[in-house]
């Protein structure tokens, strides 16, 4: 599969976050993905299921953890790849989501909001643990989960 | 002495002084309510009152009349419902709550209709003239859950919203499988032979009693949403027409027989989001207030009623029906639980725990409707016999399971609702998260409820926002009104801080002054908050307080 493939999905395309998604299915710097590649990305959205609990814990954990869910969800921030959410990564996607209408000025100070809110830090960034800790109130494990194939 | 000319106003007044001075009462010992539900507190003043006035006048009591409650009494608490449901965890568990309000409702119905024919062939009961029908006919007015009284019980215990809202959203949505099976078992009553055609109109029948419901409650919603579209010169009447298009909305649905609780609901909850962005923060403050008053009046009104009610000579004791009554009531309840959550639990991702499915059992809770609706049975010569049962299984499940509830829900370590501030990043991923689920379900083409809730709110955006929104090309997107509301709470914090420092002389005119003029003074805050908020701006608004306050003042 690539990426036009995936361009060429309605729904997706008006999707504000679209083409973040679908770069989140290819790999570094490749342009192909094959059905393993995409199974492995869609697996983290498999509901997580009690039993699978009590196996091994010291095993790999399984990619539909709760943590690799937000991994997941934080790499579609991160663009940069520095395991941070900067000032300018979070106001890149508030515009996407919040529209047109809200001025620039408007729009850093929500952001700036968002960081402080979550900074404990205070590198005026939100890591990763930081992250984990807004969403911790937040049912991600039953938000993020979809049933395919049942 | 002219008593005749104010006599009916004067009575209901008095009635609702009564209730409003006895909840005062209540909440004068702090211990009370938190044992004892105010449900079950009102039901004993009833009781008393009904108990005094039957000893006065040797006769029974005044009965509530049916058109009373259902005109009256009914709507304020259902709009109320309506108007402030969460809509979200409502619209994500949509498909459980059908599921139990309409097959659990059928499933209750049928279960206790029969069963309660069973126990009537017992020769020893002296029950034999309760006919089959007749016992559909009580089982369906019996079966459905109360909204009013879960509401009163479970607005005390804080459980987990999931919970909260299937037990309530069930106890609203099931108005429509109710009146539906009551009128059609009243008109079976009526007819000599009932032929299977008649069968099948009734199940036609529900889903033009619910759908309909829906769809006049929706109507209502967006006229009224279009409404307040051109009210910008006249804010002071606004709030009204939230009221009145509401109450419209449910006197049509039962003047053409469909079901006025879904349709108020529908009305409600689909006017709310236009009519929030229209109406000023003043008339929406007012409609808030209103609604929760008239909602609590009813709310007294009706408990306090159903204590006078009981008192008289309604009753035909036949014991062992009664007692039987109660007990399928709670089994056939806890038993359709079980089955459905069984089913719910294989097909979603959300699955309802053992301990919330007992609550959901526990928390089916009889009230007014019932009781209104037995009384609006048409005379026959056992009626006395169901009204009898009616009390009994209503007062037992408002005061033994209302009262039992809250420990129970410490006891089993049910989770609780999360106590906690919204903050602005939690809004941001949320929608985050949502956005990435509705592309993730487009990839899998899976259409799920992101996939919908997507094509709803680009429905709603290119189409009717701009017919509905008065300012159409400027809806604001949740994340920047929380991020207002946080912020002006914020500001109004600091001010006060900041104020209380400036002018210590009068603290107490301060206080006063300072209250009346916060509420002005937030209009202008709303225009300040659209630059950034940053300390110069800060100072400019304790500048503008501080100037406001002392005019107030001088005079």
């Amino acid at each position: 599969l690539s990426r036009e493939d995936f361009q060429r999905i309605p729904e997706l395309a008006i999707n504000p976050l679209g083409d973040r998604i679908i770069n989140a299915f290819f790999p570094e710097g490749e342009d192909q993905v094959n059905f393993r590649g995409f199974m492995r990305t869609l697996a983290h959205f498999r509901p997580i299921e009690d039993n699978e609990k009590n196996k091994d814990q010291n095993g790999p954990e399984p990619l539909n953890s709760r943590s690799n869910k937000l991994h997941f969800a934080f790499r579609l921030y991160d663009l940069d790849k520095d395991d941070k959410i900067s000032r300018d990564e979070l106001l890149q996607v508030l515009r996407m989501m919040v529209g047109v209408n809200i001025s620039d000025e408007q729009l850093g100070s929500i952001a700036d909001r968002t960081i402080q809110e979550a900074d404990q830090d205070g590198d005026s960034a939100i890591s990763f643990a930081e992250f984990v800790k807004v969403l911790e109130k937040v049912d991600v494990e039953q938000k993020m989960s979809i049933r395919f194939l049942h | 002495v002219d008593y005749q000319h104010v006599q009916v106003p004067f009575e209901i007044t008095l009635w609702i002084m009564l209730a409003s001075l006895a909840k005062i009462g209540f909440h004068l010992y702090n211990k009370l309510p938190s044992v004892v539900p105010e449900s079950c507190l009102l039901i004993f003043v009833g009781l008393i009152m009904g108990g005094i006035i039957y000893g006065l006048n040797d006769k029974s009591p005044p009965v509530m009349d049916s058109d009373i409650f259902f005109l009256y009494l009914l709507p304020p608490i259902v709009l109320d419902a309506g108007y402030f449901m969460p809509s979200r965890p409502f619209f994500e568990n949509i498909g459980t709550i059908l599921l139990y309000a309409v097959v659990g409702t059928i499933w209750n119905v049928f279960g206790i209709g029969f069963s309660l024919y069973g126990i009537c062939q017992v020769k020893a009961f002296q029950l034999q003239d309760v006919s089959l029908l007749h016992n559909l006919l009580f089982g369906s007015l019996i079966a459905a859950v109360d909204p009013v009284a879960v509401l009163a019980v479970f607005e005390e215990i804080h459980v987990n919203e999931k919970l909260h809202i299937l037990v309530f959203g069930e106890s609203l949505l099931n108005d429509a499988v109710t009146v539906v099976l009551y009128k059609l078992f009243r008109s079976f009553c009526e007819m000599p032979t009932i032929k299977t055609l008649d069968i099948f109109a009734g199940v036609g029948k529900f889903f033009v009693v619910g759908l309909g419901g829906v769809l006049v409650g929706l109507i209502f919603g967006m006229t009224a949403a279009f409404t307040t579209r051109f009210t910008k010169d006249i804010r002071v009447i606004e709030p009204l027409f939230v009221f009145l298009y509401s109450y419209l909305s449910y006197l049509t649905a039962e003047m053409f027989h469909l079901s006025g609780i879904v349709a108020i609901i529908a009305c409600a909850m689909g006017m709310k989001r236009y009519v929030e962005a229209n109406i000023s923060l003043k008339s929406h403050t007012t409609v808030k207030y209103f609604m929760k008053m008239w909602s609590s009046v009813s709310d007294t009104l009706i408990f306090i009623f159903l204590g006078v009610s009981t008192i008289g000579e309604n009753h035909e004791w036949n014991w062992p029906y009664i007692c039987f009554t109660v007990i399928f009531c709670l089994i056939w309840r806890a038993l359709g639980v079980l089955v459905l959550t069984f089913f719910v639990n294989r097909f979603h991702v959300n699955t309802i725990t053992g301990k919330d499915q007992f609550i959901i059992a526990y928390g089916g809770l009889r009230g007014a409707i019932c009781f209104s609706l037995v009384f609006l049975l048409p005379d026959f010569h056992r009626k006395k016999l169901f009204i009898a049962a009616t009390t009994v299984v209503i007062l037992f499940t408002v005061f033994i399971q209302g009262m039992t509830i809250r420990p129970l829900v410490d006891l089993l370590a049910v989770k609780r609702k999360r106590e906690s501030a919204p903050t602005v990043g939690e809004q941001i991923h949320i929608r985050f998260l949502d956005h990435l689920l509705a592309g993730i379900e487009d990839i899998s083409g899976h259409w799920g409820q992101y996939y919908w809730k997507d094509k709803l709110e680009y429905f709603n955006s290119k189409y009717l926002q701009k017919i509905l929104l008065r300012e159409y090309d400027q809806p604001k997107s949740s994340i920047v009104l929380l991020y207002e509301k946080l912020e002006r709470k914020h500001a109004i914090e600091l001010a006060e801080a900041g104020q209380l420092g400036h002018a210590p002389s009068h603290p107490s005119l301060l206080c006063r002054g300072f209250l009346c003029s916060n509420n002005d003074k937030t209009v202008i805050m709303d225009k300040t908050l659209e630059d950034t908020l940053n300390s110069d701006v800060l100072e400019n608004i304790q500048e503008i307080l501080a100037r406001n306050l002392y005019r107030i003042r001088r005079t």
